[in-house]
């Protein structure tokens, strides 16, 4: 029988959380929020349709809605508050820029899929970030901001690597 | 700044990152850091979970309610009935219709019935379980034609119509030279705000009041409804609003507001409650879904002579803002053409279905996609050209609406359709990328794509009607030269903050605004919704800025023995008669202003039996034009472009009235292609975004936009509200679209009628059609 984990060890944008308790399938989201004190991400939908949840597990974009904390103990985490250190500030600017944000809930989990569809395609299109960010809910702006400025980050990092 | 340097350069220009800039939202930063704090963000050490327990039953009887198993939990706090709330067991915006918790009946799949208070969300949901409700199921209302001829049952001691109102103008006779007709259907849509309802009780300290924050959009109107129903005086309930996650109407009505409030009372300890998507999804109120029939009569060049109309809202099982929300929708039945004739007739109904009320477009959304598609109609009746016919009939300032109104505002119809037509149309498609497909990603369109376009216009209400006599205030303080301001207008994303940090500015010269806590510490802004807040919030902070700009002027004419009269402020300079005498950071160093100003506009009047009366504020005009592609075999389609011209009177932040424009498209998007609360024998069927979809950044296409600027001398600064303008005509310009690909595909004869567009509509065209065409 599969030991049911109830604490861990979560590496969040570099520093360790050690954190007991859990129930038993607690999702990533609710402990960085309820345990960690982290608040950044958000949930909209809880069940991996929005994106607002969106984190980085060593490096790869998942909903943490949708991820149990204990599954992902001892790897390396980045939420919304680590992203901008993690070099990400040029975006997180470029949706300010660029008018992306309006309530901003959906704005974290953004920013964080926008940087994970950047480490993988330092050049998209239109329709690549389209695609790359299906996942991602915004109820207020129509998305066309969003993706100038993805694509003004993208242009900006082309000419400044 | 010393005086040295001041006086070196004395050049009026204007202040930077004032109004008319694409100023960057003052919250923005906190927002991209994932700072900001929303009101589901808000903790308070001590607190209590709360979770509402809810009706499975779209009617029934509510024979016994046994709470006793719940409240025995370990961790449960307090389980609350009907027989817990000291105050009004009854809110609501109009109508004080519908009950915190439901007494001897329950009447929507959803309605609350109990609300416990837990150590934690687990223990909540386990004790929700453990309350049990004995229920006689009653034969539900669910036929809103039922409610109007009065054969079924009241289901409310209110009865079964919230409203009915008629329009008579003209010669009610009149028969036109060319009539068409049609019946047009428009499903329920949700706000579906990506912010959860959340909110946070504190229990004052003497225990007979409470703290809240909530993400709302009236303040002021929630304190009123709230302390009615707790039973206490409104100075004993403080709000402050939490960080808000979208509202589009969804937020103007009580949702957890009272259950948490009661909650902290009754247990003296903080209440944190945050609803869930499918809790959300039943815990507001929608858009009401609608069925209007219109017969508009024409001569034979077009000219548009009559229009007849019967409207009928389904407005659920409580009354919410149903009336207001079909006045509206009567009102605006000629769309905004000329017209001189008409015979309208709307109904507001209560059913067992989920409440209806206010929705971003508020009754003119469901108005203007049936006149839009008998102006559809009409264009192919008068074998004219559908933008020919609409700027033959377009309005303009001066003229009437049906209700006797007169449209004072500035009336650029036919501009913004002209402008929307001259936007460029989109290239053919080159790439061959599966996004480019209708049906995306996932589904396949085969080689028979066929591109339609069309087009429609709208006229929208601006603020409130009917005589309400509705204000906005806002504090103006500058102390130390910097600018400190104070409202209470919900800041729901759509950037009001913004343009009052721009107004202080341009007004004041001085360049450091700050905001304190938006909260009831100040009076009322009114409501954000109806496209108000930047005439009427906007108007109030221009009077506070005024009011203290005169104290500024009176301090400066007293400092250097000036002629009052013939200071002004200019760009960051007090002048005198043109000349710049000092700067007004200077000026201010070391002195205190402040004035406190009420915003009011214009009266309006209620309507009479046959209809008539100025109801109306003001009015906003946009146009639509739509480009998709269908494949009329799958029955799949895709927008590819929207084009849009909107009279937005002056644009005072123009990154922002952009986004307001994108984003209401793509709400009207939505309603066209996809979105629709789905209700069987009143139960929800898709309260989920699994289920109930929402545009993706997939299903949006590019919207083209020219800013239609013409400054409406009745409005403050100008500007007009561009909040709800750009939702309405873009629905019935997809579908007009949609219908232009059909024929071109041969597939349709008759138009759509009916949004959303499901697949069947496109697929099986020809063969689902209700309407019918005259001659
Ligand atoms: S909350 Fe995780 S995808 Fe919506
Ligand atoms: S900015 Fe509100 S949901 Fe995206």
């Amino acid at each position: 029988m599969k030991r049911v984990e109830t604490e861990c060890t979560l590496t969040v944008n570099g520093v360790d959380h050690a954190v007991s308790g859990l129930h038993p399938g607690e999702s990533l989201l609710d402990t960085l929020r309820e345990r960690c004190g982290l608040r950044g991400s958000k949930g909209a939908c809880e069940e991996g349709e929005c994106g607002s949840c969106t984190v980085l597990v060593d490096g790869e974009a998942v909903c943490s809605c949708l991820t149990m904390a204990a599954a992902v103990s001892g790897r390396s985490i980045v939420t919304v508050e680590g992203i901008g250190e993690a070099g990400a500030a040029d975006l997180q600017d470029a949706f300010l820029r660029a008018g992306a944000v309006q309530c901003g809930f959906c704005t974290p989990g953004l920013i964080v899929a926008a940087d994970a569809l950047l480490t993988r395609n330092s050049s998209p299109s239109v329709d690549e970030v389209r695609e790359g960010l299906a996942g991602n809910l915004c109820r207020c702006t129509g998305y066309g901001r969003i993706v100038e400025a993805v694509l003004d980050t993208a242009s900006q990092r082309r000419e400044q690597p | 700044m010393t005086t040295t340097s001041t006086s070196e350069r004395r050049e009026v220009t204007a202040i930077a990152g004032g109004v008319g800039e694409p100023v960057l939202r003052p919250d923005g930063g906190a927002k991209v850091d994932g700072s900001f704090e929303f009101s589901s963000d808000r903790s308070v050490d001590g607190e209590l979970w709360a979770v509402t327990v809810r009706s499975p039953h779209p009617r029934a009887r509510i024979l016994n309610v046994d709470v006793s198993a719940a409240v025995a939990l370990p961790g449960v706090a307090a389980v609350i009935t009907a027989d817990d709330v000291p105050g009004v067991n009854g809110f609501g915006l109009i109508a004080s219709d519908q009950p915190v918790f439901a007494v001897d009946e329950v009447r929507f799949v959803g309605e609350p019935v109990a609300a416990v208070a837990a150590t934690d969300a687990e223990t909540c949901a386990r004790a929700a379980e453990l309350v049990v409700v004995t229920y006689e199921v009653l034969e539900p209302l669910l036929d809103a034609e039922r409610a109007i001829d009065g054969t079924f049952e009241p289901i409310h001691p209110d009865g079964n119509l919230i409203r009915h109102q008629r329009i008579v103008r003209g010669d009610s006779d009149f028969v036109g030279e060319v009539i068409v007709e049609g019946t047009y259907e428009i499903g329920m849509q949700d706000q579906a705000f990506l912010g959860l309802e959340a909110a946070v009780a504190v229990p004052d300290a003497d225990g007979a009041g409470v703290e809240l924050l909530v993400a709302t959009q009236w303040l002021h109107e929630d304190r009123r409804q709230i302390a009615t129903c707790l039973g206490v005086d409104e100075e004993r309930v403080k709000l402050t609003l939490g960080g808000v996650g979208g509202a589009f109407g969804g937020r103007e009505d009580i949702s957890l507001q009272v259950h948490v409030s009661l909650l902290a009372l009754v247990t003296g300890r903080p209440v944190r409650a945050a609803y869930s998507r499918s809790e959300s999804f039943i815990g507001h109120v929608h858009r009401h879904p609608a069925a209007i029939w219109m017969r508009h009569h024409a001569d034979r060049d077009g000219t548009l002579r009559k229009v007849e109309a019967r409207f009928v809202l389904d407005g659920g099982a409580y009354a919410s803002t149903s009336s207001a929300v079909l006045i509206n929708a009567v009102t605006h039945a000629q769309g905004p053409y000329r017209c001189e004739n008409a015979v309208v007739d709307g109904y507001a109904v209560r059913t067992n279905h989920l409440p209806c009320g206010a929705m971003r477009g508020f009754g003119v959304v469901q108005a203007c996609f049936a006149h839009e598609r008998q102006m559809d109609r009409l264009a192919a009746a008068c074998d004219m050209d559908p933008v020919d016919l609409r700027l033959l009939n377009a309005m303009e300032t001066g003229d009437h609406l049906i209700t006797g109104q007169r449209v004072e505002n500035v009336a650029p119809v036919a501009r913004c359709i002209r402008e929307t037509m001259a936007l460029p149309l989109p290239e053919p498609e080159t790439e061959d990328h599966v996004l480019s497909l209708p049906g995306g990603a996932g589904l396949t369109a085969d080689g028979s794509v066929v591109r339609g376009v069309g087009m429609a216009v709208s006229i929208k209400n601006l603020m409130y009607s009917e005589g309400f006599d509705d204000y906005s205030t806002a504090r103006c303080v500058v102390r130390d030269g910097r600018v400190a301001l104070k409202f209470a207008t919900a800041e729901v994303g759509q950037g009001f903050v913004t343009i009052a940090m721009q107004i202080a500015r341009t007004e004041l010269g001085l360049a450091d605004v700050d905001f304190e806590s938006i909260d009831t510490a100040v009076g009322s802004a009114g409501s954000t919704s109806a496209s108000r807040q930047t005439w009427m919030s906007g108007g109030a902070v221009v009077e506070a800025c005024r009011g203290v700009v005169g104290q500024i002027l009176d301090q400066v004419a007293t400092d250097r023995e000036l002629d009052r009269d013939g200071l002004r402020i200019e760009g960051e300079w007090v002048t005198a008669d043109g000349v710049p005498v000092v700067m007004v950071a200077e000026a201010v160093a070391g002195h205190l202003f402040e004035f406190t100003a009420e915003y009011h506009h214009p009266e309006t009047t209620e309507l009479d039996e046959y209809g008539q009366g100025d109801c109306h504020t003001a009015f906003a005009f946009t146009a639509h034009r739509a480009v998709v592609d269908v494949d009329p075999d799958l029955g799949l389609l895709r927008v590819v472009q929207i084009a849009t011209a909107q009279d937005v009177g002056r644009a005072l932040n123009p990154l922002s009235v952009v986004g307001q424009i994108e984003g209401g498209v793509a709400q009207g998007l939505g309603l066209a292609v996809m979105e629709e609360i789905i209700q069987t024998n009143g139960v929800i069927r898709n309260a989920s975004f699994t289920d109930y979809l929402i545009p993706t950044i997939a299903d949006m296409p590019p919207v083209v936009i020219s800013l239609v600027e013409e400054p409406d001398p009745r409005a403050p600064l100008g500007a007009k509200g561009v909040g709800e303008p750009p939702c309405i005509s873009v629905t019935p310009a997809i579908v007009a679209a949609v219908d232009d690909a059909l024929r071109k595909a041969g597939r349709r004869v008759s138009p759509l009628t009916r949004v959303p567009i499901r697949p069947q509509d496109i697929a099986l065209a020809g063969e689902g059609s209700t309407a019918t065409v005259g001659s």
